[in-house]
């Protein structure tokens, strides 16, 4: 297996190559603009297109038109572009279309500043824009992750026909780490609905997201909650650190994740039983596994670049069984694993 | 005795939901004219934002995406970029083309994006019953201007054609109008240079199609193409603005 | 077979063509109402038609078809 190198920002943009991605539509912000430079100057060449658009709005909606015809398509933008991009994501999901669209978290709200944030996990998982939908999102921690993320986001936007987000952050960005990528068997998936021009073949294929009679209107939502329960039963992914007897048990995802095992680590040593749910896909939100975490744990520990965001989903989760306490930092700092250990303490993970 | 003038194969055999008298339904008949002639709608892919002819995807027999308000121009280049050798057409209102969508409309035109746009300018937000456009007149009454348009209230009317006409990758800038038989095969004429400049890879060509909304300027149909005639086209002079000959963009 | 025949139910009597038609021979039938509640068009006098298609050209709904 090939390993190379790489930045955060330009591994995720040489997965989508490797993963069949054809066309990018995509407006400069930092901390993701590594993104756009290395498909300006590598995605030709393996026969992809790469566009500058004139602003996230038009860059989304150059997405939805090449989404519509079936083609692998891709964008990446930082948190105040991605909140530019809500509306074409909201018809982009209604007009139940497969798209890849990155978020290089930096904090907020407003400008906000340019350093690593989770603030936007409320945005990615309830509200990416107007009206009943939801986005497959998928929460990296390395840059391994941010490859084979990219790889199956692609995949399971073409078999459930939606949208998907690689919900990163400034941190993983930014970073370097050696990397493999994998042998690439992306499935092809057939798309007879696309707007490919019908060629006096079939009849003319409509791509849309209006239905100004509420009965289609409720239909067509039901349908695509119904897909979506499917997604909750297959594709809900976390990974388990040694949450089988642990008595406290932290939820972190992405970068945090990566400082909160430091934490677990150390409180091992001192002989405190902590363990770490890291949710992998966010949206669907892996509720069983915290579940399970709660068989052994007596106390969970919510850990979040933001101020308490994905607490919610943990505290749903649990249905009130077990206390959910949090810690956050904000504003594009950091947490230090040594920080995490004395919240472990000091919530009485103590044994 | 032959049959020597009927629907347009292209255009599906329903009733419109326009009103009585709107002429959408003259400039979507003669956009599929263009495209029977061309024997193109198997390889046409059209792009209709919101406005009055958001449903225009029930008309059109080509394939057919419903874009957000102001951004066909962006989804058409998505479309095109992806699929170069498709004609790709979007077809827009004044408030879709010149408000809400301005960045979309001058980027696309600067990029010399390979698509046409078909531009339906009548002055008024039709779709929403009637407010003020950025095309309105000076002294037009709208909902929303109904003292009528004050241009040292409401700023002056937008001329896209002369606008676009001023950048480079502008292939086709023209203006025509719908109110008389003379002046709808002048119409005809352009959207088929249009497509005929995408077929060529000119780039980016728009028709704009001076147009009546009888019921929001309050007037029946004839009034309304009077109108048209007596107070739109002098504002705004019918004309080719810019027509890129010769040029290639292979 | 009529020169101008008028689709009953799909014209919307706007009366587009009745001011087109150079020979004045396309009204409005007041007395007859369609599906839709609209009078449409008709040709008053097939015999006088040029088949010259003006009304078909400004009518926005294709409610016409001509014959020659």
């Amino acid at each position: 297996m090939e390993r190379k190198l790489m930045k955060g920002n330009e591994a995720l943009a040489e997965a989508a190559i490797r993963a069949g991605c054809k066309c990018f539509f995509g407006y400069p912000i930092t901390p993701q603009t590594e993104i756009s430079a290395y498909l300006a100057k590598n995605f030709a060449k393996a026969g992809g297109l790469f566009l500058q658009a004139e602003s996230e709005i038009a860059a989304i909606n150059m997405v939805l038109g090449a989404a519509s015809t079936g083609v692998r398509v891709m964008t990446s933008s930082s948190s105040p572009g991605i909140s530019l991009k809500s509306e074409g994501i909201s018809y982009i999901a209604g007009s139940d279309l497969p798209a890849v669209i990155i978020n290089v978290q930096r904090g907020g709200p407003g400008l906000g500043g340019i350093q690593p944030s989770q603030a936007d996990y409320w945005q990615a998982t309830k509200a990416l824009g107007h009206g009943d939908f939801q986005l497959l999102v998928y929460a990296p921690a390395s840059v391994q992750e941010m490859v084979d993320m990219v790889v199956t986001a692609f995949d399971k936007a073409d078999q459930y026909r939606m949208p998907a987000m690689i919900l990163a952050d400034g941190f993983l960005g930014q970073m370097m780490e050696p990397i493999a990528f994998p042998e690439i068997k992306s499935e092809t998936v057939e798309k007879p609905w696309a707007t490919t021009g019908h060629g006096n073949k079939r009849a003319h294929n409509i791509v849309n997201s209006l239905y100004l009679k509420p009965e289609q209107l409720e239909k067509n939502v039901f349908e695509r909650y119904e897909r979506y329960e499917k997604i909750k039963e297959t594709e809900t992914d976390a990974e388990m650190y040694l949450t089988d007897d642990a008595e406290i048990t932290l939820v972190a995802y992405g970068a945090t994740a990566r400082v909160v095992k430091s934490a677990v680590n150390m409180a091992r040593e001192q002989g405190i039983k902590a363990g770490l749910v890291r949710p992998k896909t966010l949206w669907p939100f892996p509720v069983k596994q915290i579940k399970e975490a709660a068989k052994s744990a007596e106390k969970f520990l919510v850990v979040e670049m933001s101020m308490g965001q994905m607490i919610d989903d943990v505290k749903l989760a649990l249905n009130c069984s077990k206390p959910v306490e949090f810690m956050g930092r904000t504003g594009g700092m950091i947490m230090k694993p040594a920080e995490v250990l004395e919240e472990i303490k000091k919530i009485g993970g103590k044994k | 005795m032959a049959v020597v003038f009927e629907r347009p194969k292209s255009l599906v055999d329903v009733s419109t939901h326009y009103c009585p008298g709107c002429t959408h339904g003259i400039i979507h008949r003669i956009l599929c004219e263009v495209i029977d002639e061309m024997g193109i709608e198997g390889d046409t892919i059209g792009v209709c934002p919101v406005g009055c002819s958001v449903m225009a995807y029930d008309y059109f027999g080509c394939d057919m995406i419903e874009a957000p308000h102001g951004r066909a121009p962006a989804v058409a280049t998505g479309v095109k970029r992806a699929n170069p050798d498709k004609f790709v057409f979007t077809y827009q209102g004044d408030g879709d083309l010149a408000a809400i969508g301005t960045a979309e409309t001058v980027h696309s035109a600067t990029r010399g994006e390979n698509i046409v746009i078909i531009f339906v300018n009548n002055g008024t937000y039709g779709m929403t019953g009637g407010q003020m456009a950025p095309t309105t007149l000076p002294g037009q009454v709208t909902q929303t201007t109904p003292y009528g348009r004050d241009p040292k209230i409401q700023g002056y009317p937008v001329r896209v054609c002369e606008m676009l006409s001023t950048l480079d990758g502008t292939a086709l800038a023209q203006r025509v109008s719908v109110d008389s038989v003379p002046h709808i095969r002048e119409a005809k004429k352009a959207i088929r240079k249009a497509f005929e400049n995408q077929k060529e890879k000119k780039g980016f060509s728009i028709v704009e199609v001076l147009s009546t909304c009888p019921t929001n300027w309050g007037l029946s149909p004839t009034e309304a193409i009077e109108r048209l005639r007596n107070e739109v086209m002098p504002y705004y002079p019918l004309g080719v603005y810019k027509d890129k000959e010769g040029e290639n963009n292979d | 077979m009529e020169k101008m025949s008028v689709i009953f139910d799909r014209c919307k009597g706007c009366g587009l063509c009745v001011s087109a038609c150079p020979k004045k021979i396309v009204e409005l039938n007041k007395e007859k109402r369609n599906a839709k509640g609209y009078f449409p068009a008709y040709c008053t006098d097939q015999e006088a038609c040029i088949s010259c298609a003006m009304c078909a050209t400004m009518c926005p709904d294709c409610a016409i078809v001509i014959n020659k």
